[in-house]
């Protein structure tokens, strides 16, 4: 069983990273993206015989405590079989 | 006067701060992180600069969880003051004893120079040798000092004075040079006995590497 963490900084949270690889990709030509925010994924291989429910629930509260920083980033969390 | 500077693996800047704190006439001891009580008798926690775990995750993140940040709280909840510099102030952000985060450099660069920082509140332990609106010359070396806080939590820290160092230039205009909310340089709880702050008085300690207005900040806790 595995868990796909992406953590984002919060929508209202100015995005260093983000700006800067929005303005490359301008520089390159590419006009499309409006915005662009960097986040990262963090990949968990979870042990056997977790129910889907009982998997979301910690990771939940791995993110809660250190993954992510709730100050000023969001995640989302896929349970995968 | 006994000070506690804590070194956790990729702390840098131990050596430093026990030099500033041994000149202004105090007993320092450095302890390591795996220790979990502040030692009896203590009077002042200093979080040093450095790299605690190579910054993995975000700074400060792995080191919140440190044995001795058990003890660093309780010692805290009791009245203690404790003194978070650079990355001990980005510990002090992730164990929550102080209110914001910290994001990349708005420049994405690691920064590397002397800056000015206006004092902004002196009727606290930390600033009390130096003058409200004075104008002190201190090194900065951080990639991540771009203070964020929410703006209802910016608002209470207003009200209660616990913005207390701003960055600008040297006639103490507006000069920002991190992307810090209001070029925000170091910070207090409510109680006003746990401060963090980016720039590094300890490294402001001798006229001859470029300003000893350090001293005058470190020497607040020695009354």
């Amino acid at each position: 069983m595995r868990a796909v963490v992406n953590i984002h900084l919060k929508q209202g949270v100015l995005d260093p990273q983000g700006k800067a690889v929005h303005h490359a990709l301008g520089s390159l030509g590419f006009h499309s993206p409006q915005e662009v925010r960097v986040g990262k994924q963090i990949l968990l291989e979870l042990r056997e015989g977790l129910s889907h429910e009982e998997a979301l629930e910690e990771v939940r509260q791995m993110c809660e405590r250190l993954l992510a920083n709730t100050v000023i980033e969001e995640y989302q969390i896929e349970i995968l079989p | 006067m006994r000070v506690v500077v804590v070194q956790f693996p990729g702390t840098n800047c131990e050596f430093d701060t026990r030099y500033a704190f041994e000149r202004l006439g105090a007993k320092v001891e450095i302890l390591w992180h795996k220790e979990r009580e502040i030692p009896q008798g203590s009077d002042l926690v200093v979080l040093p600069g450095g790299f605690s775990y190579g910054d993995y995750l975000r700074s400060g993140a792995i080191a919140r969880f440190s044995p001795i940040m058990e003890g660093v709280r309780r010692f805290a909840q009791k009245g203690g003051y404790v003194l978070g510099i650079c990355n001990g102030f980005q510990i002090l952000l992730e164990s929550h004893l102080l209110p914001g985060a910290m994001k990349r450099n708005a420049n994405l660069h690691f920064i590397s120079k002397f800056h000015h920082i206006k004092v902004l509140h002196n009727d606290n332990k930390f600033l009390s040798k130096t003058r409200k609106g004075e104008i002190l010359y201190i090194p900065i070396a951080h990639a991540e000092g771009n203070y964020y806080v929410d703006d209802e939590e910016l608002k209470r820290m207003h009200e209660r004075g616990q913005i207390l160092l701003q960055y600008c230039d040297a006639k103490g205009e507006y000069a920002n040079p991190n992307g810090s909310l209001e070029a925000i340089a170091g910070i207090c709880n409510e109680q006003k006995n746990v401060f963090g702050l980016m720039p590094h008085p300890e490294r402001a300690c001798e006229p001859l590497l470029g300003s000893d207005d350090g001293l005058r900040m470190l020497q607040g806790f020695l009354d």
